[in-house]
């Protein structure tokens, strides 16, 4: 047992490293870029003019049919040979951002349509425009009926990053990978890993409980 | 009762009638209104009365431009505008923003407290400031006997509280023409006498009403005209009494189905 334990000690600085230096911000901008894209696709597939929203649709089509990997290497390894050259950091955020706004596109779609019409007929008998509609009556309400699937895609999309090592970034798996070779402790290295995964997800389950009970204390679910 | 006293009673019986004409809207196969032609005077309370699926929600919603007629037009004191086809959004605006809906269902905004509710679109439709939307608001509620609920949220209401709240959020955007669609159906006996009464104040304050219900009671008390349709059409336009005296047999079908209930 001591020998774990200071297997655990003497790895958990490097992998903690990767974990703030590239897993977390690589989640943190990847979604943040995926929420806008989510929300952009989301109103041209409802509100958009007829090619606009086929080009969603098809946007959607595309990165929900393809595997995520497959979709790095492409933008990683393949665009290149059509002069398009990003850093492997860069190709992870566009990829990650991509492939999880396609996926928060769909739960913001449904929320949406989950809003009752009586509320858009209210806001337009109040002579309410279309934009101040979806800000002060659709957001609002979406936002609530949002919030899980969203951490869904969230939380799918911070275990993803653990394939960009396969686009030679050192994220925290990749870290573990390299000591596991070193030290022949494979089950102990990468069960470290998982259960660095497992906090930072559990962060954000409580951050949703948080905000779920914010916004839903005056919303009935009916 | 102190919102009547900054507009005198005479400023709302003046001022252009609503004038409908030629109406028509189809849903598919279906004739909803079938070239409905409607006036309605200002400081009046028309009561729009017929049965089930004969298009009183739908006339209605046509005066909000909530369903866009197939053709016809409306006329509210600026000149007639064509219904017919596409209308260009500010028309929809200028349009709207002369009546204003209340609907059965109230369809309160549930994230919003009771002051929420109706100081919204005088910020963001009429362009108050935030304190003047707000002032106008809590006059408003007390006005409907709800001052003591502004920061009530709308599931903390009862229906006819709910209900009351829809009428001052309605009233909120000072409109010519307040619209009620059937505003008592989805309440309870006592409930349904609090918004009546409002709605009877707001007919002495000589404001102009167009009620959908199928309360006969209720026309009998205050309207001042009753407009019964079938199957798309006006049937008869007269006063309660006229209507209520009818010999036609299908008003008094009608009087004997709604009335037996
Ligand atoms: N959005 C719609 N799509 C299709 N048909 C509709 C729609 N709205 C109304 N109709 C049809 O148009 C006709 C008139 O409907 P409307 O709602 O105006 O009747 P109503 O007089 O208000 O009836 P009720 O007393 O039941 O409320 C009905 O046959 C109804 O089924
Ligand atoms: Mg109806």
């Amino acid at each position: 047992m001591p020998e774990l334990l200071d297997l655990w000690i003497s790895s958990l600085p490097r992998l903690l490293g990767a974990t703030i230096r590239t897993t977390v911000p690589l989640s943190l901008i990847s979604f943040a870029i995926a929420l806008v894209i989510a929300v952009i696709t989301a109103l041209l597939r409802l509100y958009g003019p007829a090619p606009l929203k086929a080009v969603a649709w098809l946007y959607v089509w595309v990165f929900r049919g393809t595997p995520l990997v497959v979709q790095l290497f492409i933008v990683f390894f393949g665009l290149p040979n059509v002069g398009i050259v990003f850093s492997s950091f860069t190709a992870a955020v566009v990829t990650l951002a991509l492939n999880t706004g396609a996926y928060a596109s769909e739960a913001v779609r449904a929320s949406l349509l989950s809003i009752p019409r009586g509320q858009f007929e209210a806001a337009q008998t109040l002579n309410l425009s279309r934009a101040t509609t979806l800000r002060r009556v659709v957001a609002p309400q979406a936002f609530r009926i949002v919030l899980p699937p969203l951490t869904n895609d969230f939380i799918d999309l911070v275990k993803g990053t653990s394939l960009v090592f396969a686009i030679t970034i050192t994220d925290v798996f990749q870290v573990g990978r390299q000591i596991a070779a070193a030290n022949y402790e494979p089950l102990i290295m990468y069960t470290l890993v998982a259960l660095i995964y497992l906090v930072i997800v559990s962060l954000l389950s409580i951050l949703q409980g948080v905000l779920e009970r914010k916004v839903s204390v005056h919303v009935r679910s009916s | 009762m102190s919102a009547a006293a900054d507009r005198p009673a005479a400023g709302r019986t003046a001022g252009a009638p609503l004038r409908l004409t030629g109406i028509r809207k189809t849903f598919g196969e279906l004739v909803a209104l079938d070239g409905v032609d409607l006036e309605v005077p200002r400081g009046t309370t028309t009561v729009l009365l017929g049965p089930s699926g004969s298009g009183k929600s739908t006339l209605l919603r046509c005066i909000n431009l909530l369903e866009t007629p197939d053709a016809g037009r409306i006329d509210l004191g600026d000149g007639p505008v064509d219904l017919g086809g596409i209308l260009p959004r500010r028309t929809v605006r200028q349009v709207r923003s002369r009546s204003t809906m209340v609907f059965q269902q109230f369809n309160l905004f549930p994230h919003l407290t009771a002051l929420g509710n109706v100081a919204l679109a005088p910020v963001h439709a009429r362009g108050l400031s935030r304190s003047a939307a707000d002032e106008l608001a809590r006059g408003l509620l007390a006005k409907v006997g709800l001052a003591e609920k502004a920061d009530a949220y709308p599931d903390r209401l009862s229906g006819g509280q709910q209900q009351r709240v829809a009428i001052a959020r309605a009233l909120a955007m000072d409109p010519d023409f307040l619209l009620f669609d059937e505003p008592t159906s989805a309440l309870d006996p006592e409930l349904a006498a609090e918004v009546v009464a409002v709605l009877a104040d707001l007919a002495a304050e000589d404001r102009t009403l167009v009620v959908v219900t199928h309360s006969l009671a209720f026309a009998r008390r205050v309207a001042d005209r009753v407009v019964f349709l079938e199957d798309g059409r006006i049937v008869q336009d007269g006063s309660p009494q006229d209507f209520f005296e009818s010999e036609d047999p299908r008003l008094r079908r009608f009087r004997d189905v709604v009335g037996s209930v």
